[in-house]
């Protein structure tokens, strides 16, 4: 394998919570270490409160890591990023209508884009660099879309437009925050085959954080499943999808939707229960709250990821059992 | 089953604009049986929830209803008054509105929020309207103490949780629900599926249910009615429709989605935008996207046409049918 684009240490983020004299820590995310290969697509998948866009917004610079070491195309990173590291790493971010102001026309972001990260580029060139980018997402024809206000295009096409932006400053990664969440579902399938048109061509890595494991299976080569802020397996897609190994993998896997499989309501109305919110943990693996097979151990420590195969990971005590 | 709870015939919303009125509900004419559950599916700005607003006859200016009926166990909604339909609101009829998370007061107790709907519209003592809110509570599996708690001290699935509660609340017959689960991730979404489809099957109520994603409702609907801009395209039992959609419309949305199971395949999803409702074009409306469009098809708008199980808006489908 070559040289990965982005390595993540033993990252962790906390946040204080609660009053001004609160000793309360929201640990959102914890000891998460995993790397992104060159025009690699990671998902990073888990419910809400998983800690998946902390994760994101770390790496994109919007707060500093409390502990832990990002290595980014071979350099790790100080707590405040240069321009040159945002323009390699951008961010789409999930709200197509909150991401983009609304009072200036779309040309404006792309060309201010490229004016900022790429200011070899002469005036007219720069305009056709920016029709080109959004020709490039799907977006045609270009010159009358950047003519248009973001309130003349429909959320796909705003999310599109978020891609070209972060296009525009020749990423080597995107991190991509729930960039299909909010679209309806026969326009998100567009976006996702523009996502891997970026990898496939461009050469482009994509951190693509979602808790639809199903549009993760569609694009993303590799999958992290994460679990109140720790990563509980880790694999190739197939694998992780295939045979999950971890309970809680089992349990997202087995809540998906899916109007292919045969028809069946249970008609039982059990309780898959929530995650728990992570303030001052104790010790013991986060999920043995929800988990069938949770046993003494796994309340008293932090289970360690065990090696499945030489891409397949998960934490989990109930697997060291079965081998 | 020849006691349909509700009839819909011809019903027409139009919304006044500047650039005229727009068509948001089509002529639609439904049934919906005692104890029924009909999905209503299609992508935002088809009027799926406008149609459920005028079933409510909670429409407000500028969304007028301009034409046909809403017969609710023999009454026409469209002809009461406002205060004859107070009567019906609630105790017969209750909504659960969109994005339920915050349609909770934040500065009022669970507990207080269920009592004023009592108040509003029973002359139940407080002894009975506190028995009644902790056995609603309990049926959404929400433990009676949060009857004190305040909405931000519930998780989104629980929130979620008590509208329905409170729309159970005098034992409507009907519940129309408008997205209740697109805020969610899938773990939330199953519990309250489940629990949907347990209430109803205790209860007998009928189920109205609206989303953008119809592999959320594939598993619990008796019919699904696929929506396109106004117009019901296609009507038929759930899984007779997922398994055998007609309407090219319907396919492409069967196609949208990825699958967690079976084959990697790509998906293409559906080209273009749904149409202008100002000024709507004669003849099919879907015809500017469809990969089968024909000459006719922009010139004669075709009828909904029952054929076998499935009641279908096409000219392909009526030709091949004929043939």
């Amino acid at each position: 394998m070559s040289e990965p684009v982005l390595k993540v240490e033993r990252l962790s983020r906390q946040f204080r919570v609660g009053g001004f004299r609160s000793r309360g820590q929201l640990h959102a995310t914890d000891d998460v270490t995993f790397e992104v290969a060159p025009s690699e697509i990671v998902a990073l998948v888990g419910e809400s409160g998983s800690g998946k866009s902390t994760i994101a917004r770390v790496l994109g610079g919007l707060y500093p890591p409390t502990s832990g070491k990002i290595v980014f195309e071979g350099k790790t990173l100080g707590r405040t990023l240069s321009r040159a590291v945002r323009g390699r790493m951008p961010m789409v971010f999930q709200d197509p209508f909150g991401s983009i102001n609304p009072v200036l026309r779309v040309r404006h972001s792309i060309l201010r884009t490229l004016k900022l990260h790429r200011p070899d580029l002469s005036k007219s060139a720069r305009f056709d660099e920016a029709v080109a980018l959004v020709e490039r997402v799907g977006l045609s024809p270009g010159e009358e879309v950047l003519r248009r206000y973001p309130h003349e295009l429909s959320g796909g096409q705003r999310q599109r437009l978020g891609f070209a932006q972060a296009l525009a400053s020749r990423p080597s990664l995107i991190l991509a925050d729930e960039p299909v969440s909010m679209l309806d579902v026969s326009i998100r399938i567009g976006l996702l085959n523009v996502m891997k048109g970026l990898r496939d061509d461009e050469g482009v890595s994509l951190l693509y954080i979602t808790h639809d494991l199903a549009s993760a299976r569609y694009v993303a080569d590799r999958m992290i499943v994460l679990y109140a802020g720790r990563i509980v397996e880790e694999g190739t897609t197939e694998e992780v999808i295939a045979t999950p190994q971890h309970p809680y993998t089992k349990l997202l896997i087995s809540t998906a939707p899916d109007p292919r499989l045969p028809f069946a309501t249970s008609g039982q109305s059990d309780d898959l229960g929530e995650p728990p919110k992570v303030i001052n943990p104790g010790p013991g693996c986060r999920f043995a709250a929800r988990c069938p097979l949770a046993m003494e151990k796994c309340r008293l420590d932090t289970p360690a990821m065990t090696q499945l195969s030489p891409t397949h990971r998960a934490a989990c005590y109930a697997l060291d059992l079965e081998a | 089953m020849s006691n349909p709870i509700l009839q819909l015939h011809d019903l027409r919303v139009e919304y006044d604009t500047a650039a005229g009125p727009a068509l948001a509900v089509d002529d639609v004419s439904l049934k919906l049986e005692q104890g029924e559950f009909l999905a209503i599916v299609g992508e935002s700005g088809c009027g799926k929830s406008t149609l459920l607003f005028a079933i409510a006859q909670l429409l407000t200016s500028p969304a007028h209803t301009t034409g046909g009926s809403v017969v609710f166990d023999g009454v026409d909604l469209t002809s009461l008054t406002p205060e004859a339909l107070r009567a019906y609101r609630w105790r017969d009829i209750s909504v659960v509105m969109q994005s339920a998370m915050n349609a909770l007061n934040p500065t009022v107790t669970i507990g207080a929020q269920l009592a004023d709907a009592c108040e509003a519209h029973t002359d139940w003592d407080h002894a009975r309207i506190a028995k009644r809110s902790a056995e609603v509570l309990s049926m959404v599996s929400i433990d009676a103490v949060h009857l004190k708690s305040y909405p931000f001290q519930l998780s989104g699935g629980m929130r979620q949780r008590a509208m329905i509660a409170m729309a159970l609340l005098l034992e409507p017959r009907l519940v129309i629900m408008d997205e209740p689960t697109s805020a969610l991730d899938v773990v939330a979404q199953k519990t309250l599926m489940q629990q949907v489809e347990t209430l109803r099957r205790e209860l007998g109520f009928s189920v109205l249910f609206v989303t953008h994603d119809m592999s959320v409702v594939s598993h619990f609907s008796d019919r699904l009615a696929v929506m396109y801009a106004g117009q019901i395209v296609e009507l038929g039992t759930t899984r007779e429709v997922f398994d055998h959609p007609m309407h090219p419309y319907s396919q492409g949305l069967m196609e949208a989605f990825p699958s967690l199971f079976g084959e990697k395949r790509d998906l293409t999803g559906i080209a273009g935008n749904p149409p202008s409702l100002v000024d709507v074009p004669p003849g099919c409306l879907f015809a500017p996207r469809c990969p089968h469009v024909m000459d006719e098809c922009h010139t004669v708008r075709p009828e909904l046409v029952q054929i076998g199980p499935h009641a279908v808006r096409c000219h392909l489908v009526n030709k091949l049918e004929r043939r």
